[in-house]
């Protein structure tokens, strides 16, 4: 009592107060827009589709199987399949999105739609500047604005990307394996019977495979 | 040492020299016409920096700037709240008493004006040697109060009037011991007169100076003296009239534009001129705190000590929650008025008791014991307030 | 205060307003409402509170100003897109609400957890009490008129768990980090170090922060016999959490149901005895404490492993038929779920049970007799956050 406690708090503010100006400690403001907070590595803002290579559309892993649409729980995510084949990360030929939207106003950045995707396809970005004029369209990103390439994802992401692209690769060392197994079965399959048939039949050549 | 007295006497020639343009007859007025608007440019200045300094003050206790974007270190902050001020839209509410209304902030400033009409800022610069400066000091501090409640009850809305009926009661009860804490003052020097007060202050035995402060009943006065200044302008901690976070402003809750500002000037020009009042009662006006550093004009030490008493203020305010109204009005009339009149004892025999330790000691003792004793024994509504000690489940 | 006097009531007169009957002394009533927009509701909040003078007579909060059908989505939703809406309830804690769902599906799955997982979870569930409480006292003071100097000390501890958190979940607030069976990702590489930075220099501002606000005077005669809820009425009336340990009752139930591995880690529980607004407010330092202690043997002895079940596929997760209730002790009290599945992939029935909501039911006995500087803080102490009130 008498004071003392008050004394003591005015101690301590004064402290703090001249604290601030020799300690970062004490003075925890960042000077937004012109210093920033440095990006943390697992943060999450909002979803973008990966592409391997140079081409966005060519090189896109989005095969265009509708889960992450299943499983989003505000149901942000509209899509449209084409009807057209492309290949896809490992190389099979697979459909594509013709139209892949993310209303960002719904988003949740729940990150389910990343959970469940089987083909590492979409991942979360950590761009959280994305201010627009327009409330509705500005907000609705569209399968451009939603590309980004593989090095990108390994800027924001480093540990991550690395485990996705082992992954990757050893699915394509499987799907490469499994083709040469199945060229030489065919082959050795066409080269049994050749005294049978006159006419070899000519083994197809293996589907050329997108790398990275 | 012509040198310094120069510069410490330079407004008074600057005054003297600019009034001798006029004829004769208009001297006095043209004076007293330059003495005003010098004072008032430098008072509005001074809550200019104020404001910022606070802003800032809190900024930096609270671990974060203040504002840093409107100009270097934010200094043009307030001329940016000054201009957002004046071209907001006027709002007054339409069941409103309008003359009242607008009546109001223009009472509040205009008595804070008034205030300073009597401070001695430097050596011969005060705007007028009243015989009873102190006196015409507290009554016109008490035109704030009228003001506080025309704005309240013209407002017309139960927020307002709540904070009117709040800020009233508690101006009210803290005028007292404010008065009684200077009165202690004017019992040693045996005048009214701001000017004789800090004249008196202002001798030096050795390096040390006769500031009141610097006695046990003087020091014991300036603490009341600033507690109960703080109360009268409705600072934290007691500030429950503009009790931010229950009735969103109070009194001046449906106020807008200029008008709003205008109470925050008559706020804080109230801060001002009571810290000057304590300044010129307790710690010796104008005069240099050790001999040696009289070089130095006798309105820049007045400054200084303002501002000082200033960052008190903004200091009290950044560390401590309000409190409630009741236990505003248990301080005030169960804690202070008592010690100020043990104060007032202290004062007296301090006066009459021959010069030597024995007068320490005894006016010491006669001011701690009572301080321990009520201190102790201040029950808010009855309960006994205590820290405790805490259990746990075993 | 006759009404001709009095130009509030003469206005509510012009305008036909209802006014309260005359109270015992023969004066006219105010009739105040605070809220939904007020600077000291904790949110979206009214209270029509009845004045005589500065003393509350009658007071009656309403809210369902955040009422966003939580309840209703869930029952369209599947298990698993239902747990990032339960970050948004008590949307400060989010994790201890992730677990609280997991463990109310866990247990109408009959899911077992791994030990790492069990630990993370302790961990995170620490971490958001010792943040929610360092926010509460902040606000509790910002009500006060601390003019937010405590408030910027504990958001400048607030960050640093919550920038931990970032490195973890990947969002700072709402996390989406339970699972059924564990937590969704492992934590990083040297995350754990940082959370023993973290808590080794969390006492510090600890000491800092009681020596700004539990001996100050001001403090003390603001809350002390403000806001009392004795024993028998905290039981009966159902309150659970600090409010109810305030009161004198032992009841924790991180000690009464030991879930998760809660029953390895030896902690004390505060119990107040006044039951007023200061207890509330130093139980809950007191229980920032004993989550430092939690905490520190946690990041000793979590082990290496899995943090889920390898098996475990996110979608299509289609529990028994069967109820659940699964309840833990969040830092504001008692949150519970009870799920109804009815074999399919959403569930049949989803409740929540809001511990800010039930703690709530006491208020106006709480503030009768009050000033009106009390109800504030008593709302204060009283820790709501409306997500979870009107969910």
């Amino acid at each position: 009592m008498l004071g003392r406690g008050i004394v003591e708090g005015m101690l301590e503010t004064a402290r703090n107060f001249l604290g601030s100006y020799v300690s970062r400690e004490r003075l925890t403001t960042v000077q937004y827009p012109e210093e920033r907070l440095a990006h943390i590595e697992n943060a999450r803002s909002f979803p973008f589709l990966v592409y391997d290579g140079a081409d966005w559309q060519a090189g896109m892993r989005c095969v265009s199987c509708q889960i992450c649409e299943k499983e989003c729980p505000p149901k942000c995510i509209y899509i449209e399949k084409s009807v057209d084949k492309k290949p896809d990360a490992v190389g099979r030929p697979q459909n594509y999105p013709k139209v892949f939207n993310i209303d960002v106003s719904v988003c949740m950045s729940c990150q389910i739609c990343v959970e469940v995707c089987p083909f590492d396809a979409i991942k979360m970005d950590v761009e959280y500047e994305l201010g627009a004029h327009d409330r509705f369209g500005g907000l609705l990103l569209d399968k451009q604005r939603l590309s980004k390439s593989n090095e990108y994802y390994h800027r924001i992401h480093p540990t991550e990307a690395a485990a996705v692209d082992a992954a990757l690769a050893e699915e394509r060392a499987k799907m490469q394996a499994k083709q040469q197994a199945a060229a030489a079965a065919a082959a050795a399959k066409a080269a049994a019977p050749v005294a049978a048939t006159p006419s070899a039949a000519i083994p197809s050549a293996p589907a050329t495979e997108g790398k990275a | 040492m012509t040198r310094a007295v120069a510069v410490d006497q330079m407004f008074v020639t600057l005054n003297h020299a600019l009034v001798a343009y006029v004829p004769a007859v208009w001297r006095p007025l043209a004076s007293a016409v330059l003495g005003v608007v010098t004072v008032m440019v430098v008072f509005l200045t001074l809550f200019a920096l104020t404001v910022l300094l606070e802003r800032k003050g809190l900024g930096r206790m609270q671990n974060r700037y203040g504002p840093n974007r409107v100009g270097p270190w934010g200094i043009l902050q307030p001329v940016a709240d000054g201009i957002k001020a004046i071209i907001k839209e006027d709002v007054v509410p339409q069941s409103a008493d309008h003359a009242v209304h607008f009546l109001a902030p223009v009472l509040i400033v205009v008595a804070a004006f008034l205030n300073y009409a009597v401070i001695p800022v430097g050596r011969g610069m005060a705007l007028t040697d009243l015989n009873a400066g102190v006196l015409f000091f507290f009554a016109i501090s008490s035109m704030v109060e009228l003001g506080v409640f025309m704005a309240g009850w013209a407002s017309r809305s139960k927020y307002s009037l709540f904070g009117a009926m709040r800020a009233i009661a508690q101006m009210i009860s803290y005028e007292v011991p404010m008065l009684l804490a200077a009165t202690a003052t004017v019992m040693v020097a045996g005048t009214l007169s701001t000017t004789r007060i800090v004249e008196m202050q202002a001798t030096y035995t050795g390096q040390i100076p006769h500031w009141f402060v610097l006695t046990p009943w003087g020091f014991t006065g300036f603490c009341l003296f600033m507690v109960a200044a703080t109360a009268e302008s409705n600072r934290s901690p007691f500030d429950l009239p503009e009790g931010e976070s229950e009735i969103v402003a109070g009194y001046f809750i449906e106020y807008s534009g200029f008008k709003f500002a205008l109470f925050f000037i008559g706020e804080y020009l109230g801060m001002m001129a009571t810290s000057a009042m304590a300044i010129t009662l307790f710690l010796g006006g104008w005069s240099a705190p050790l001999a040696c550093l009289q070089w130095f004009p006798t309105w820049g030490w007045f400054f200084v000590k303002l501002v000082a008493l200033l960052c008190g203020f903004i200091w009290m305010r950044g560390t401590l929650p309000r409190l409630r109204m009741d236990q505003l009005m248990n301080f005030s009339w169960k804690f202070l008025l008592p010690m100020t009149l043990v104060n007032l004892v202290a004062t007296g025999l301090w006066r009459f008791l021959p010069v030597g330790w024995e007068r320490w000691l005894i006016c010491g003792a006669l001011v701690v014991v009572p301080y321990a004793l009520l201190g102790r024994s201040i029950n808010w509504q009855g309960r006994k307030v205590a820290v405790r000690r805490y259990r746990y489940a075993e | 205060m006759s009404s001709a006097m009095h130009p509030a009531m003469d206005m509510a007169a012009e305008r036909g307003m209802q006014l309260s009957p005359a109270g015992e002394s023969g004066v006219q009533l105010l009739e105040v409402s605070m809220g939904p927009q007020h600077p000291s509701t904790h949110g979206v909040f009214r209270m029509d509170v009845v004045l005589d003078g500065e003393k509350v007579v009658k007071l009656k909060p309403v809210f369902g100003y955040l009422h966003r059908n939580h309840e209703k989505i869930a029952e369209k939703e599947t298990y698993l897109g239902n747990m990032p809406y339960t970050d948004r309830l008590d949307y400060i804690c989010s994790l201890t609400n992730n677990w609280a769902y997991a463990l109310a599906v866990e247990k109408l799955a009959g899911i077992e957890v791994p030990e790492r997982a069990e630990y993370l979870r302790v961990i995170t569930a620490e971490l958001t009490r010792l943040q929610n409480h360092a926010l509460l006292i902040g606000f509790l003071m910002q009500d006060m008129g601390a003019s937010g100097t405590p408030l910027m000390y504990a958001f400048r501890e607030r960050e640093k768990i919550q920038d931990l958190f970032e490195a973890l979940t990947g969002s700072r607030m709402m996390s989406n980090y339970m699972r059924f069976g564990g937590c969704r990702v492992d934590a990083p590489a040297g995350w754990l170090a940082e959370v023993g930075k973290m808590v080794a220099s969390f006492p510090q501002f600890l000491d800092e922060f009681e020596a700004l606000l539990t001996g100050n005077e001001i403090l003390m005669a603001r809350t002390q016999e403000v806001g009392v809820v004795t024993r028998e009425r905290a039981v009966n009336a159902g309150l659970t959490g600090p409010m109810l340990r305030a009161s004198g009752v032992n009841y924790d139930i991180r000690k009464v149901d030991g879930y998760g591995i809660y029953n390895r880690f030896p902690f004390r529980v505060p119990l107040g005895e006044h039951g007023d607004t200061y207890d509330r407010y130093m139980i809950r330092v007191l229980e920032m404490r004993e989550s430092v202690k939690i905490l520190e043997q946690a990041l000793k002895e979590i082990p290496d492993g899995p943090i889920q079940d390898p098996k475990t596929k996110p979608r299509n997760f289609r529990p028994k038929v069967g109820e659940a209730y699964g309840r833990i002790e969040s830092p504001k009290g008692e949150l519970g779920f009870y799920l109804i599945s009815d074999g399919t992939g959403t569930p049949y029935r989803y409740r929540v049970r809001p511990p800010s909501l039930i703690n709530l039911t006491l208020l106006e006995e709480m503030c009768l007799g009050h000033n009106v500087a009390d109800i504030v803080v008593i709302l204060g102490s009283v820790d709501i956050v409306l997500g979870e009130v009107d969910r």
